[in-house]
């Protein structure tokens, strides 16, 4: 295809001016789509190395724990949202008294936790001198709200989960931070304040991640909450 | 109420219910299970569909799945349905009206078919669905035909038009822009030209209902605008002067479901009257654009029926259309694959789902079109986003969604692509809609067969188009 379609291209993120074999794709273009989507589905399907992440995370200096929620399989966790939301039966937290739980969460990207969690953890960690910090847990088949009762039984003052974001055709490893204050089974999605699309050099850096989340648990902790109350006092999101 | 049996393999299954016949007689699908309403097991599935067959559909007019008292989506539907459009199948039970519709398709008589579409509650229509077969969805959906208009004429025989739709993740007007004009060179947009705004507001809304009203204006292209933006935004925009060809909404098939998406009926009334006033069209004047999808209901936790029993996703989508068609749209589609594994799992559920959700709209006197789609975490793939394409090209679907390279970079999922329109156009010899074919000669972007040229970027009629990008 001539170049006189770059105008297009230049324009847009978009898949403008593929051109055409037929009424189909060039070979090209489609196998390019395929590896795209080859990747989107690898990064929801292929499981988290729990160890080689533990190993990273005890880099921090923290003790890290695994659980993992109801959900004993990722085809249940895909049509079962509700299991991935509690712990599976049995699951043991030691109490404590903290400011803040962190927990690492494969979510529906493995792939993105595995290569953008331990980085954005220590970057987080790093800007919070002085707050008590729960030992770190690392959860798999698990939504955010999973977060509520492990924070919980923790006992921590707030909970942040770090998760893998449902991947996109162009983002397969995009990284979410969700903050709650008061975590409980049961809190509401407005009650949490989230940060989406870490993944360096393409969305948020670690740094940036992380600067913009201490600020939110600083004012978290004054307020005494989080969520739609914390957004509007907050620095602007993603 | 007397609980309704049937016994399959040696096995008699009670149903205390219409809306544990209704649930357990669907053909399997994740929402169900997560709405702990599904059948258990194959047979029970199978009793279910055949006490279903047994009931007459009065049945559906003496009992309802959601309660009359307690929903304005029931209160819609019953207050205005049309006794006499029932009439030719008063008398028959759900099994015989699958029959009476496989005989009047089969003769092609589509009067028989279309007429009764203001006498069928929503729950009718859900009912036949389940007894029906793929094939058997497909051979009524395309007898089933419903015609509107604006400024291009949509479901005639022998069409399939599309909805252009140019996304960007921050409206960026270039880039909008350059989406817009590679769907034009592909033939697209002749059911709408339809953004969904990164930013719900009023003056974003302004801002790109101008954007596609001036490349409308400029080339002369019969076809309509959409910025899909709450409908509230919209009636704001219009107050304002914008130029809206359609009202935008999502709409579900539960009162607290519409609640959910911050609508109510009284609202998308006051907004089909304000756009109407406006007279934009030039071939008709159905001014409304509504999208469903199974699983809405149940994401708003709003999908309680008759004794707070969960009801089916199918037949709370089928509702949703009882709602659509009071406002005579111009387009309705079902958005099929895009609320994720939890609704529709996999393939086999999704292009179920999207045949059902075709016939049903279309028995119900709907301009459906469907959203084939998919997100990365459902088991689907293009070549099942061909399969339900073609499947709904032979079904007479009215319209399909198109992006570039099936690739929407502001919602992140992915449907059809301009190719994939062309190809369903060439495989089933369809044709866009007539007043947008003309066009498309006009500005010889077809050839003398009527397919769409592949141009290179300095043919004169990509140039000429082209120049709005600069």
């Amino acid at each position: 295809m001539s170049d006189a379609f770059d105008v297009l291209r230049s324009a847009t993120r978009a898949r403008v001016a593929l051109g055409r074999a037929g009424d189909g794709l060039p070979t090209d273009r489609l196998l390019e789509f395929r590896a795209a989507h080859a990747a989107a589905r690898d990064a929801v399907h292929t499981p988290l190395d729990v160890d080689a992440l533990v190993d990273e995370l005890a880099g921090t200096g923290l003790d890290v724990l695994t659980v993992t929620s109801a959900a004993p399989d990722r085809a249940t966790y895909l049509q079962r949202p509700d299991l991935g939301r509690q712990l599976a039966e049995g699951t043991r937290l030691p109490g404590g008294e903290h400011d803040l739980a962190l927990v690492v969460a494969d979510g529906l990207s493995p792939r993105a936790v595995a290569d953008h969690a331990a980085g954005t953890v220590s970057a987080v960690l790093e800007r919070l001198a002085g707050w008590s910090v729960a030992p770190l847990v690392v959860a798999t088949q698990a939504r955010v709200a999973l977060g509520d009762p492990v924070g919980e039984a923790l006992g921590a003052r707030i909970v942040v989960v770090v998760i893998g974001e449902r991947p996109g055709l162009s983002s397969a490893d995009s990284l979410g931070l969700y903050l709650t204050w008061g975590p409980r089974t049961g809190r509401a999605d407005s009650e949490r304040n989230c940060i989406s699309n870490v993944r360096p050099p393409h969305g948020l850096s670690y740094a940036q991640a992380a600067e913009t989340l201490a600020g939110l648990l600083l004012a978290s902790r004054e307020l005494g909450a989080s969520g739609v109350v914390l957004k509007d006092e907050g620095p602007a999101l993603e | 109420m007397t609980a309704r049996r049937a016994t399959v393999a040696g096995h008699t299954y009670e149903f205390p219910t219409l809306v544990e016949v209704m649930a357990k007689a669907t053909p399997a699908r994740s929402g169900d299970v997560l709405a702990g309403c599904a059948a258990t097991s194959e047979a029970e599935r199978v009793a279910a569909q055949t006490v279903l067959a047994d009931l007459p559909l009065t049945t559906f007019l003496d009992e309802q799945v959601v309660g009359y008292d307690e929903d304005d989506v029931t209160r819609l539907v019953l207050d205005t349905l049309d006794a006499a459009a029932l009439e030719p199948v008063r008398a028959l039970t759900v099994g015989g009206f699958r029959e009476w519709l496989l005989a009047r398709a089969a003769a092609g008589d589509e009067p028989a078919i279309t007429g009764l579409a203001r006498g069928l509650t929503p729950e009718m229509a859900a009912a036949v669905s389940k007894l029906m077969r793929n094939a058997d969805l497909v051979a009524v959906g395309r007898r089933a035909r419903v015609i509107t208009g604006l400024r291009s004429t949509i479901g005639l025989p022998g069409r399939l038009a599309s909805r252009l739709q140019p996304n960007h993740p921050t409206d960026d007007a270039l880039g909008v822009t350059a989406s817009l004009l590679d769907g034009l060179l592909h033939g697209s947009g002749d059911a709408v030209i339809g953004i969904n705004p990164a930013t719900d507001s009023p003056a974003q809304t302004i801002a790109l209902l101008e954007l596609i009203d001036a490349v409308i204006s400029r080339y002369e292209i019969p076809t309509q605008s959409c910025v899909l933006a709450h409908v509230t935004t919209t009636l704001r925009a219009l107050e304002k002067g914008a130029p809206v060809d359609l009202v935008f909404q999502s709409v579900a098939g539960t009162q607290g479901g519409n609640e959910g998406f911050g609508v109510t009926l009284d609202l998308l009334t006051e907004a089909r009257s304000a756009a109407l006033e406006l007279g934009r069209g030039t071939v008709g004047s159905n001014v409304t654009y509504f999208e469903t999808g199974q699983g809405s209901a149940l994401s708003a936790g709003a999908h309680l029926g008759v004794g707070g029993r969960p009801v089916d996703q199918q037949t709370l989508e089928c509702r949703a259309y009882g709602v659509a068609r009071h406002y005579d749209p111009l387009l309705v589609n079902t958005v099929v694959g895009f609320i994720g594994p939890e609704y529709l799992y996999d393939a086999k559920q999704v292009i179920r789902a999207g045949l059902e959700d075709h016939f049903c709209g279309k028995l119900l006197g709907l301009p459906m079109g469907v959203d084939v789609c998919y997100t990365n975490h459902t088991d689907v793939d293009p070549d099942d986003t061909d399969t339900l394409t073609l499947l709904l090209g032979a079904a007479g679907c009215s319209f399909v969604i198109a992006v570039p390279g099936s690739d929407d970079v502001m919602l992140h999922y992915q449907s059809l692509s301009f190719q994939d329109v062309l190809t369903a156009r060439q495989v089933l010899g369809l044709r866009p809609a007539p007043e947008f074919e003309a066009w498309l000669q006009r500005m010889d972007l077809v050839d003398d067969a009527g397919r769409v040229r592949e141009l290179t970027a300095d043919a004169p009629q990509a140039r000429a188009l082209l120049a709005a990008a600069r």
